[in-house]
């Protein structure tokens, strides 16, 4: 009887596929979520029950989260928030550039770019190696010390000039990879046409290679847009050193938690819009392939 | 010295090799303006090879190709430049996905030959309409079948109006029933006095469509002559073999 059809054994008779309302979850579906939910208030109740009636909490409570402390540092930390918002967005276009650059120059084939890829290689293998709160030191202490005539002398200038040369390193390797995805028949199909090697990069290779890293790419800049309060050490008021002041003024943790809730705001939608992207390829991808 | 017999391409003694593995073993070819050579063979006899080697897109080990009198393979040739005069369509097709079929036609006139895009929309627009592909002309290639990506790759090549066309085994990535469209269009060409150089599995289209055919084997042309001969007299043992073998699949 293998393959003859299937048995029901059940009483909810099978519903036709296309059918469903897109409005309301089906009878079953709507069963799952009740459970979910049920389960979930469960849990999240009986975690926030044992936090709030632990000995401790009071103490907790007034060192994280004070309301005092929480309405007056807000604004000052959501000002000096403004000084990463700058870093990041100038930074982000900076590396979109120079990453594509270096990635491109290292995937460039044939002996005579011998010289150009090893520089490019040697880049990236410098910049990933090095930690990040190293290079800002370097570039934001060091440079200006030399006192060279006509070299900016302004931290947020080398903390800019630091976070792009550290996250170039990164987007460059994520842009290449991108184009030694592209299959080499389409760099073939555009040197045929008597594109050079150039041309056929610009016009056909990147142009796919970048549609693909998108999802990645976004990861890399949550990273730097975190990064950014690696700046502090240079003195620049951004929002870590910010939440540092108001917490050395009231003795008190709550501007930390502050600077949390920013970051995570930032953060978790951004993360959600890659989970997204990535999704969307793979529909795309299963239907491209049929 | 004055060219007598107008040749658009002749090669002599072409040797190429992926690695310690010999693929093309010195082969001498003479193909006319206006000519039209069909190479055959079995898998693995060097027609794909041969026809990258003479695109340039694979260096070659020895020997020589002239196009129109110019030798190709010497030191310091602009590749490029070559490449303008011959174009290639591949059995993958490989059009650009992301680019619609009038911009896949229209990249390298414009790119490559300066044309302006609205003298190269024209030219190419009016190509794609003699091919019957005028409505596809703002689609993207994922929404067209095998045999209309194969005839858009086929006018993408024609835009650079090259002096000689290569075709590797065009209808071979093909659902059989999108087979005749291409090969139509080929016919076509050759009426129009193109002058190609097609590898194929497709005997019949080889009788119809070629002055010549040459029988590839073991990286060398073992035999060549017109459709008539080569096709129903051939003089060598793995020629009658191979066309046998072609007989018994019912490609001929």
């Amino acid at each position: 009887m293998i393959g003859s059809g299937p048995a029901y054994s059940g009483s909810i008779p099978p519903v036709p596929a296309g059918r469903r309302s897109r409005l309301l979850p089906a009878p079953e579906d709507r069963r799952g979520i009740l459970i979910a939910s049920l389960s979930t208030l469960v849990v999240f109740g009986v975690l926030g029950y044992l936090i709030l009636s632990s000995p401790g909490w009071p103490r907790v409570q007034q060192s994280f989260f004070d309301p005092e402390v929480f309405a007056e540092s807000w604004p000052r930390i959501t000002r000096a928030f403004w000084v990463n918002v700058q870093l990041f967005l100038i930074a982000e276009v900076l590396v979109l550039v120079l990453g594509l650059l270096i990635a491109v120059l290292r995937s460039l084939p044939g002996a005579v770019f011998a010289p150009v890829r090893l520089l490019a290689t040697a880049y990236v293998d410098l910049f990933r190696a090095l930690p990040g709160i190293l290079v800002i030191s370097v570039l934001g202490f060091g440079v200006p010390a030399l006192r060279i005539e006509g070299m900016p002398r302004d931290e947020f200038f080398w903390a800019l000039v630091a976070l792009t040369l550290l996250y170039s390193a990164y987007v460059s390797e994520v842009y290449r990879a991108g184009i030694d995805s592209i299959h080499p028949s389409q760099a073939a199909a555009a040197r045929s046409l008597g594109l050079s090697q150039l041309q056929s990069m610009r016009f056909v290779v990147v142009p796919q290679a970048v549609r693909r890293v998108i999802p990645p790419l976004l990861n890399d800049f949550i990273g730097l847009q975190k990064d950014t309060a690696l700046v502090s050490v240079l003195g620049v008021v951004e929002i870590f050193r910010a939440a540092q002041i108001r917490q050395a003024a009231t003795f008190n943790s709550t501007p930390y938690v502050i600077t949390a809730i920013i970051f995570l705001a930032l953060t978790i939608p951004m993360a959600r819009l890659v989970d997204w992207l990535v999704a969307r390829q793979h529909r795309r991808a299963s239907a491209g392939a049929r | 010295m004055t060219t007598i017999s107008r040749e658009a391409l002749r090669i002599e003694g072409l040797h190429k090799s992926y690695g310690r593995l010999p693929v093309l073993q010195g082969i001498d070819l003479s193909v006319a303006e206006h000519e039209v050579v069909c190479l055959i063979g079995a898998s693995g006899s060097g027609k794909s090879t041969l026809l990258r080697c003479i695109n340039l897109l694979e260096p070659i080990d020895a020997g020589r190709i002239r196009v129109g009198g110019e030798d190709i393979t010497a030191r310091g040739v602009d590749v490029d430049r070559v490449r303008r005069r011959i174009g290639i369509v591949f059995q993958a097709f490989n059009l650009f996905p992301h680019l619609r079929v009038l911009e896949n036609v229209t990249l390298a006139p414009r790119r490559v030959l300066g044309q302006s895009r609205a003298e190269a929309e024209d030219a190419a627009t009016t190509l794609l309409r003699r091919f019957g592909l005028e409505d596809k002309r703002h689609d993207y290639p994922d929404r067209l079948s095998g045999g209309q990506q194969q005839r858009v790759a086929i006018v993408r090549a024609l835009a650079m109006a090259p002096d000689l066309l290569l075709l590797d085994e065009v209808t071979s990535a093909l659902d059989p029933e999108l087979i005749a469209e291409v090969l139509d269009l080929v016919r076509e060409l050759a009426r129009g006095g193109m002058t190609m150089v097609i590898a194929t599995h497709e005997m019949g289209f080889a009788r119809d469509v070629a002055d010549r055919i040459c029988f590839l084997d073991g990286g060398r042309i073992l035999e060549e002559g017109p459709p008539a001969t080569l096709l129903t007299k051939p003089r060598e043992p793995r020629t009658q073999q191979f066309l046998q073998r072609v007989v018994a699949a019912g490609r001929l």
